[in-house]
């Protein structure tokens, strides 16, 4: 089984995206075989108030960033501590598109590496999501937190590189599989991206089956 | 046959210590992608004694070198791009010369400098005269310097195509960053440029959008740093085309831009 924690349906506004109909995301999923999908409205990033998205809502996310929120302020502690409070996980991206190539007036920020240590800090009990991370963020978070933290945040593998550096394969093995799970930022991105990543690997059926689906089924249990 | 145009190895005397590892998991995930042959460049120390994009003689040699070496011991699956400085232009010349000689297959040309200066013209020459195509370093709409290299757009480099006909170009990595949809209206008229598949951009649209620029004709598949997404491209470009469009793309293309017997088919 195959669960894609990270995409969208619905239009993009600064670039023509194809298959970003319910319809199209389904023809892709059955493309590259994936079985279920936690889906976003894509559009409702850009609006004024994101939670008039929410009758296209399949997920629970917030892209602090992009509602021009400082990342670790009041608004977003608050989120969290309902999130906690509530047992919902909060799904956070560091990016929609590589930095180097968006639109003129796009101009959020990332969500920096020091927002989700201090966001997983802020309570407890919260749980995070964290897609379109890089190598280098995924370390600073995971290893500028106590075990206790990191053991509250999943990463994506979206973005992180495969062979030759080997990046992905690397942070399997310093931070561990049961922190991963299988995301794609499609239709923004192709998803056969995360699939070949997996299957340039040499991970046991267990290891790929964590990767895929269980370590999410152990974590919204 | 699967023909990645646009890789790349490290050696000894780069600044990673890791640089057989990188040399080794190259080799290997292209076994298991199934590329062919892989057409590498070498920039010069990588940075270690010269920068990566301003490469000196002495480590333009040692580099290059270093490629010749890899393409004789893997003689099946490793070609050369030729690499060059075009500020040092007797050496850049004298350099081509030698390793074309010595049997590269190509020219790579950086960031050393602006894809439209004249310096570049010998060079184009050269690969005129060689029948050679040059692989030229592209950042998809420049719009400000950038530091560590003099960057060229896909504007710039139609100029130095517009100028010499006869020589084939690649447009480097259209998924490596920038604004690929500005490239491709760029280079949609200019028959001698090829667009290069390879980058870590794998977004959705692009692959479609690189077709209605340039037509199967003039795509060339290829990895750069990240194999997963030349792999993903690829897998991709399966579910969008003939077979004998894939065909062209995958390596047959190449095979008429590269000199005749470049590869094993030929």
């Amino acid at each position: 089984m195959r669960i894609d924690v990270n995409s969208f349906v619905g239009a993009y506004p600064f670039r023509k995206v194809p298959g970003t109909s319910p319809d199209g995301l389904l023809r892709s999923m059955d493309r590259v075989g994936i079985d279920q999908a936690w889906v976003a409205h894509l559009p409702s990033v850009f609006w004024r108030d994101p939670a008039d998205g929410n009758p296209w809502l399949y997920e629970v996310r917030c892209d602090p960033m992009y509602y021009g929120l400082d990342p670790v302020g009041s608004e977003m502690r608050a989120l969290v501590k309902v999130c906690g409070k509530e047992q919902v996980p909060l799904m956070l991206a560091v990016r929609l598109e590589d930095s180097r190539q968006r639109h003129p007036n796009d101009r959020a920020g990332e969500l920096p590496p020091w927002a989700v240590r201090t966001l997983v800090r802020s309570d407890s009990r919260v749980r995070l999501l964290i897609t379109h991370a890089d190598r280098p963020f995924i370390e600073e978070v995971h290893f500028g937190s106590t075990p206790e933290e990191s053991a509250r945040i999943w990463w994506d593998i979206s973005w992180v590189w495969g062979p030759p550096e080997d990046h992905l394969e690397t942070l399997l093995g310093t931070i561990g599989v049961e922190r991963f799970v299988f995301g794609t930022g499609q239709p923004l991105r192709l998803p056969e991206t995360s699939v070949a990543k997996l299957d340039l690997l040499d991970l046991s059926k267990e290891q790929r089956a964590a990767i895929e689906s269980e370590n999410l089924k152990t974590w919204i249990q | 046959m699967l023909i990645d145009v646009h890789a790349h190895f490290l050696h000894d005397r780069s600044p990673r210590s890791d640089w057989p590892a990188r040399n080794a998991s190259r080799l290997r995930a292209g076994d298991r992608v199934g590329i062919t042959v892989h057409v590498a460049s070498i920039l010069g120390s990588w940075g270690a004694t010269s920068p990566i994009y301003f490469p000196s003689p002495p480590d333009i040699e040692y580099g290059n070198d270093f490629l010749l070496q890899l393409q004789r011991t893997n003689p099946a699956r490793i070609r050369g791009y030729a690499v060059v400085n075009p500020n040092f232009t007797t050496h850049a010349l004298a350099e081509l010369a030698r390793c074309l000689d010595a049997g590269m297959i190509g020219i790579k040309l950086a960031a050393s400098r602006r894809a439209n200066d004249p310096l570049l013209d010998p060079i184009c020459r050269a690969a005129r005269e060689r029948g050679v195509p040059v692989l030229q370093h592209i950042w998809q709409h420049r719009r400000r310097e950038y530091p560590g290299q003099e960057a060229s757009d896909a504007a710039e480099l139609g100029a130095l195509a517009a100028r010499h006909p006869g020589v084939n170009f690649l447009l480097a990595h259209i998924g490596g960053g920038g604004d690929w949809i500005h490239s491709l209206a760029v280079v949609r008229d200019l028959p001698n440029v090829f667009v290069d598949l390879s980058g870590s951009g794998v977004d959705g649209g692009m692959l479609e959008e690189c077709v209605e620029a340039v037509g199967v004709e003039r795509l060339l598949w290829g990895c750069d740093l990240t194999i997963d997404t030349g792999w993903a491209k690829l897998r991709y470009l399966e579910h969008m085309l003939t077979g004998d469009e894939l065909e062209l793309v995958k390596w047959r293309n190449a095979s008429r831009i590269f000199p005749p017997t470049a590869f094993p088919t030929d």
